[in-house]
């Protein structure tokens, strides 16, 4: 029985400058579940898409059962009898559990649906599947859905499973479901790797761990011999010193205060569940967790995109001492009271700005409306974009180039001084630094500390534990749209931060479902 | 270590690398992306003197000549190019607005006859009860709130419900011949569902002639249509919250621009210059209606839109061009005896090969290395 199902030696994949794998070492034997477990943008899924066939890697060797191969594309990982269940579904809504399954499969003989329904049928009852072949999937609920993808992949005979965070879509009750299907996969000699980061999750299901931090492989340990402590320090890893200045806080005082705010997505998942914090003058506030556990709706909400459910944001202005409920505004309301509100989005050609149009046309984003005349005025921005280029070192040919031709950092300076051209009292950012290289990084830090010594309530949404712990007063902790703590940024650890944000509320309920 | 290392390599050969690869190109000048447009026509030109020779055996010389001919030939032809370059021209304005926010207007069709019906009922009901230019004047408002509303229903329904505004406004396009038809039955007694020439006595509503061109005033409206568009697109904060719409809704919400108001905005704008182009052309050119009075300009007016990339002064070409080749294919047909059909493939071939250029401006495409390949062995 165990027997090595696939192994990977030494294992490495770059795109351009960036190491999204570093001499990855990972076996899986028959009958057992591997965890790979990192934070985002440790290279998982890039490890996961070399196995499938979607990527090639640049160095390192794949066997399976034994003997060297090369995985060339996703029809050569289905010969090799390797499965992969995305995260996101392919699946045709029009058609039926049955046609899905059979979809693209080349199968000798004559087309029998009543065969392939048959056959699931028999597959569901080895396994325990709740699934109706003959359901269309716009029917379906996401946890159906997702077992038509399982079912799908063992449909064609695959030994090797690959789920890729399958739990993220689910309720704790459905999670519990899938947990007792996969033990049984496992039970039948299937080798499978779950891709996770809640730690609980894998505890109770895995029989290995392997941890991954920023494309490295960190190493595999036994689930049964280890602990939450020691896998949270894995996976964020020894504490890296950045030098990252952090003045002390000059006489903060409330300016934006939270309280209870929800709201749910279209399918009636919670996105923030009863969040209630307070943002700082002469503060930066740290927002930790996991990509996807509600930080962008929480800043969407504050700025005025996002429709709550209920609860409060009051804005505490500096100069009057008002206040004013932000709740249920739309942006430009929320700038007619006089809030200096700036954001920089997480999506900065998509949100912040336009790609396809220059610099000067982006300036003009928040100052267009000013003045009667009906015509736009050019100079103005145009004076604004050559200050910030020279100021903030952009480099690029002339203020008339569109932004999507400059490189991440220059896009991300672009961004950055318009927004605080406008002597924000608050000022909002989401992962600012993602994708920058180190000197364009410790600019943006240099210039929220500039803002935050101006008395500007600085939010600041990161993924970088190292750089949260470093430039922060306070760090938030989400999860799961909840708040999980609040700490001190000079005296947490990020094996404090790393456990709050992989601790899920509620979690007791799904180890009751299994 | 070395023998992994050597097994590695021997993955990396394994990779095949394909013969042709395309890459995105993102630095090209402008000056440089012209002279691709224009060597492109050139091949364009070759290569349709080639077909016509393999076709019908004809000096190719003597068609490109025949087709220059058609154009310019006599100053009636010439004017007759002016006013149908100046229609198509007008209808690729009306449409530009609603493009440059990702708004796929595809109903001009409809939206012009509209508002070439409202002018003609104008004519046809109150034509001898007022002066000819209050006539005409009453026309234009009429033609213009047809127009408005016609796209206006379309707008309404994306604006609100976010429906499919491609199928909605090509749908009207029907709806707007159906009425057409339905009021010709009504006017027309004979039931010969010919509608002749209205006010063809008094000419009351029609437009006046100018330095004894009737079409001059048609062209002089266009070419006033053209700076308008121009500096609204260009110049004013609604044509750059257009272009903010079009180019990324969600940074429209971002910075606060309600995004249902600027669509309803400028679909109504797209229609009513729709209706205006109805109006000069039943006042101007046709004083009359039939179902297809607008005769797919409604149609080319989108090709043109987009090959101009939206720009107004480069339309002004594009419409000239595409004319041009539609009257030229007319008079090979008539004078070299061909097909009528031989016109309409040069026009087809000449058009692909102008949008295909975009593809060699925007992309770059690499043929593998000679010497990589050697290394593969």
């Amino acid at each position: 029985m165990n027997q090595v199902a696939i192994e990977l030696r030494n294992i490495s994949k770059r795109f351009g400058r960036i190491q999204a794998n570093k001499d990855v070492n990972l076996s899986v034997y028959n009958g057992e579940i591997l965890a790979l477990l990192g934070e985002n943008g440790s290279g998982k899924t890039t490890l996961m898409n070399m196995i499938s066939g979607i990527y090639h890697p640049d160095e390192g060797q794949i066997f399976i059962g034994g003997n060297e191969v090369s995985i060339n594309s996703p029809h050569d990982a289905f010969n090799f009898k390797i499965g992969m269940i995305h995260q996101h579904f392919k699946l045709v809504d029009l058609f039926t559990a049955a046609e899905n399954i059979v979809l693209g499969l080349d199968e000798p003989g004559k087309f029998d649906l009543a065969q392939v329904s048959k056959r699931v049928n028999e597959i569901s009852e080895k396994y325990g599947f709740d699934i109706d072949p003959n359901k269309k999937i716009y029917e379906m609920s996401v946890s159906e859905k997702q077992t038509v993808e399982i079912v799908k992949v063992l449909y064609r005979g695959a030994d090797i499973l690959i789920l890729d965070e399958p739990t993220a879509v689910l309720t704790p009750q459905e999670a519990g479901k899938l947990f007792d299907v996969v033990r049984r996969m496992r039970n039948d000699g299937k080798a499978i790797i779950i891709i996770t980061h809640k730690l609980h999750e894998v505890l109770a299901l895995s029989d290995k761990v392997a941890v991954l931090r920023h494309g490295e492989y960190v190493g595999t340990v036994n689930t049964a011999e280890t602990n939450e402590e020691e896998l949270t320090e894995m996976m964020v890893g020894k504490k890296v010193a950045l030098n990252i200045q952090r003045p002390e806080p000059e006489n903060p005082e409330d300016r934006i205060v939270v309280e209870h705010i929800n709201c749910h997505s279209r399918d009636g998942v919670k996105l923030l569940d009863d969040v209630s914090f307070v943002a700082r003058s002469g503060e930066i506030l740290g927002i930790a967790g996991i990509a996807g556990s509600g930080q962008r709706e929480l800043l969407e909400a504050i700025a005025g995109l996002q429709k709550l459910d209920g609860g409060s944001i009051i804005y505490h202005d500096p100069k009057t001492g008002r206040e004013e409920n932000l709740r249920d505004k739309t942006p430009i309301q929320i700038r007619e009271l006089g809030v200096r509100l700036s954001f920089v989005p997480e999506d900065r050609l998509g949100m912040g700005l336009v790609g396809d149009m220059d610099i000067v046309d982006n300036m003009m984003l928040r100052s267009y409306r000013s003045g009667r005349s009906m015509f736009v005025q050019r100079q103005e921005p145009e004076a604004l974009a050559e200050r910030i280029i020279e100021q903030l070192g952009v480099v690029t040919p002339g203020t008339d180039v569109a932004v999507r031709k400059l490189s991440g950092g220059n896009v991300q300076k672009i961004l950055i001084g318009r927004e605080i051209a406008s002597a924000p009292t608050v000022l909002m950012a989401a992962y600012p630094v993602r994708g920058l290289d180190v000197n364009s990084s410790y600019l943006i830090y240099d210039l929220l500390n500039e803002q935050k010594k101006n008395g500007v309530a600085v939010i600041f949404v990161g993924e970088d534990l190292d750089v949260l712990v470093e430039l922060c007063d306070r760090i938030m902790v989400i999860g799961s749209g909840k708040i999980t703590g609040v700490v001190d940024g000079r005296s947490t650890t990020k094996n404090e931060i790393g456990y709050l944000m992989t601790k899920t509320v509620g979690e007791e309920e799904s180890t009751d479902a299994e | 270590m070395q023998n992994e290392k050597a097994k590695s390599a021997a993955i990396t050969k394994k990779t095949h690398e394909p013969f042709i690869y395309i890459t995105k190109r993102n630095d090209l000048p402008r000056l440089k992306a012209w002279g691709i447009r224009a060597a492109v026509l050139l091949i364009a030109m070759l290569f349709c003197a080639l077909l016509v020779m393999l076709l019908t055996g004809e000096n190719p010389i003597n068609v490109f000549s025949s087709m220059v001919e058609g154009s310019f030939g006599t100053s009636r032809k010439m004017w007759n190019l002016l006013q149908s370059a100046a229609i198509l021209l007008g209808i690729s304005l009306a449409v530009t607005p609603a493009f440059k926010m990702r708004f796929w207007n595809t109903g001009a069709e409809g939206q012009v006859l509209i508002g070439m019906l409202a002018s003609v009922a104008c004519m046809f009901y109150i034509g001898d009860a007022i002066p000819s230019w209050l006539l005409i004047v009453i026309m234009f408002f009429a033609s213009v709130i047809a127009g408005a509303v016609w796209a206006g229903i379309p707008g309404f329904f994306k604006a609100t419900w976010n429906t499919n505004e491609t199928l909605f406004t090509l749908m009207m396009n029907y709806v707007a011949m159906q009425l057409v038809s339905f009021f010709i039955m009504i006017w027309v007694p004979s039931g010969s569902m010919i509608l002749g020439v209205v006010n063809a006595d008094s000419q009351n509503g029609w437009f006046p002639s100018i330095a004894g061109q009737k079409y001059l005033l048609n062209v002089l409206i266009v070419a006033l249509i053209t700076v308008i568009v121009y500096v609204y697109l260009k110049k004013t904060k609604q044509g750059y919250e257009i272009a903010v719409v079009g180019e990324s809704e969600n940074t429209a919400r971002y910075i606060g621009i309600n995004v249902k108001k600027v669509i309803l905005r400028t679909v109504l704008i797209s229609g009513a210059l729709c209706g205006v182009m109805g109006w000069i052309l039943a006042a101007g050119t046709a004083h009359s209606i039939t179902a297809n009075s607008v005769g797919g300009n409604g149609f080319t007016a989108i090709m043109i839109s987009w090959m101009s990339k939206f720009n107004p002064l480069v339309m002004v070409f594009s419409s000239l061009l595409v004319c041009f080749l539609q009257r030229g294919a007319g008079e090979i047909a008539s004078t070299l005896r061909l097909n009528s059909s031989v016109g309409e493939v040069l026009t087809g071939v000449i058009i692909l090969f102008i949008i295909s250029s975009e593809f060699f401006i925007n992309y770059k495409v690499n043929f593998r290395h000679k010497k990589h390949k050697e290394e593969v062995k």
